[in-house]
């Protein structure tokens, strides 16, 4: 188990409405460098909420959120820190699609990073190796298979090499023969150390990868455990409602 | 190309239907006839200039008047909503006589006839396409901005890089109509004699009491740009989009 000590994501009593909806009630997380979190729970819970908050995407109502150190308070220089040091996998993989493979993965690198021409591109090609699709580095989004998108959307968000990656429901928008392609890739990650935080409903991914398994419901966690021990026997009854609804086929 | 044939067999059944067609004064075997259709299509130069000039000034000012409009800042959205509605409030022609006749008053300033019309067209068209820019820029899924703030781009590098390349594609075929528009609308610029095609056509009538003849031509040289304009412009939507098909 990685060390609790020094939480490289302090969630505080982060709250968040939108309009009469309550998406997040007094959530409270810490998590430490290299921790491997699984977030679960039924639609509508908060899970992608919460996540979104982590890089600024949503703007929390209240509570505190540091990650590395950084408080995010919404100002352009806390978001562009924050996000230099996480990266984000989203379920609609929203590749740049007038742009080449190649050409998403080098543009944070050149403009955010400001990387040379020649770096950048060395670097694109790494993490296109890495997701194991260097070949296809020349055409354009539309002209791969979803599985390979997102792949090349992981590899999008690691060229600005960041110590956190987030994931929102990265298979969920896939077709069931290529979700194992894209976990790969994940677990792959998952074993250099990287710190991850998934919204999945992947529970065999989730048993093999995560460190601990946040579940959320109307916008609260319910239940953070190991994955043995939430899959065994987890303590709530709203938890065990839903992984007999999910677990049963 | 089809417009184009109907338009040669049409003109050339109009003249043989009646008597009062003289195409003696463009004709161009003749000297005064080649004289007088050199005289009209000088004009060309200064209607593309015009156009082209207005165009590049008004997308870039549309341009910078969407933006506010996409903010979340109600002030920001003030100023771009106050900006179109005045300025599309104005006929263009009442622009072009103000800008000539007004502004110089007012700016204390001296101002050629070329650069009046440059403006008045430019302001005039520019409400427009800032409307086309912030429909285009607004049709962009959320996914994409969202995206881009995940890699840590600055709102310039997002726009530039990100949001407004796949914008333009959308909105290129409404750019193009703006651009015939503006083609067409220079003509008005005439008043104030800028010697573009209209211009050139209304002296050589008072001069050759032709004006059937002399205006057919000049209806026939805005056909002939505007086809050609249209079909460049085709041409262009058609490659970008093969960018990003297969």
């Amino acid at each position: 188990m990685p060390d609790n000590t020094q939480p490289i994501i302090n969630i505080d009593k982060v709250c968040k409405r939108f309009g009469d909806f309550n998406a997040l009630k007094d959530v409270s997380l810490r998590i430490s460098s290299g921790e491997r979190i699984v977030v679960c729970g039924p639609s509508g819970s908060g899970k992608s909420t919460l996540i979104r908050c982590i890089n600024g995407l949503e703007r929390h109502d209240s509570g505190k959120i540091l990650v590395d150190g950084i408080a995010l308070d919404h100002s352009a220089s806390s978001l562009s820190a924050v996000r230099s040091r996480v990266g984000m996998v989203f379920q609609q993989f929203n590749l740049f699609p007038h742009l080449t493979v190649i050409e998403n993965l080098m543009l944070g690198p050149l403009k955010s990073r400001k990387l040379s021409r020649e770096a950048a591109r060395q670097l694109a090609l790494n993490y296109l190796e890495r997701v194991r699709i260097p070949e296809q580095a020349d055409k354009y989004p539309r002209q791969l298979s979803g599985g390979q998108q997102q792949r090349v959307a992981i590899a999008r968000s690691l060229c600005m090499e960041p110590g956190i990656m987030l994931f929102d429901e990265p298979t969920s928008a896939l077709d069931p023969e290529m979700i194992n392609e894209v976990l790969e890739v994940m677990a792959e990650l998952a074993a250099t150390g990287m710190t991850m935080i998934c919204v999945t409903h992947e529970m065999g991914f989730a048993r093999r990868v995560a460190d601990t398994m946040v579940f959320m419901d109307h916008g609260e966690v319910v239940e953070t455990a190991s994955p043995e021990h939430f899959f065994t026997s987890p303590s709530s009854e709203r938890c065990r409602d839903f992984l007999n609804k999910i677990l049963q086929h | 190309m089809k417009a184009f044939l109907l338009i040669a067999s049409l003109s050339l059944a109009l003249s043989g239907c009646s008597a009062n067609w003289g195409w003696y004064v463009v004709n161009p075997a003749t000297d005064t006839g080649l004289s007088n259709l050199k005289f009209l299509f000088g004009g060309l130069y200064y209607t593309l200039l015009l156009s082209v000039t207005a165009i590049g000034i008004s997308v870039t000012i549309g341009l910078l008047i969407a933006l506010p409009g996409l903010s979340h800042n109600r002030y920001f959205r003030g100023i771009n909503r106050t900006y179109v509605e005045i300025v599309r409030a104005v006929p263009i022609l009442v622009l072009i006589l103000w800008v000539y006749y007004g502004l110089p008053q007012i700016a204390n300033l001296s101002i050629t006839v070329f650069w009046a019309g440059v403006i008045a067209l430019a302001l005039s068209d520019s409400a427009f396409e800032a409307e086309i820019f912030r429909a285009g820029i607004q049709s962009i899924d959320k996914g994409q901005y969202e995206a881009a703030h995940s890699i840590s781009l600055s709102y310039t590098d997002m726009m530039r890089h990100v949001i407004l390349p796949q914008a333009i594609r959308r909105i290129l075929p409404a750019l193009g109509n703006q651009l015939v528009y503006m083609l067409k609308m220079s003509s008005l610029v005439s008043v104030i004699g800028m010697q573009e095609l209209t211009r050139r056509a209304n002296e050589l009538v008072v001069t050759e009491y032709r004006p059937l003849e002399i205006y057919t031509i000049l209806v026939l040289e805005y056909l002939v740009v505007i086809l050609l304009v249209s079909a460049g412009v085709r041409w262009l939507e058609h490659r970008m989009q093969s960018d990003q098909r297969q």
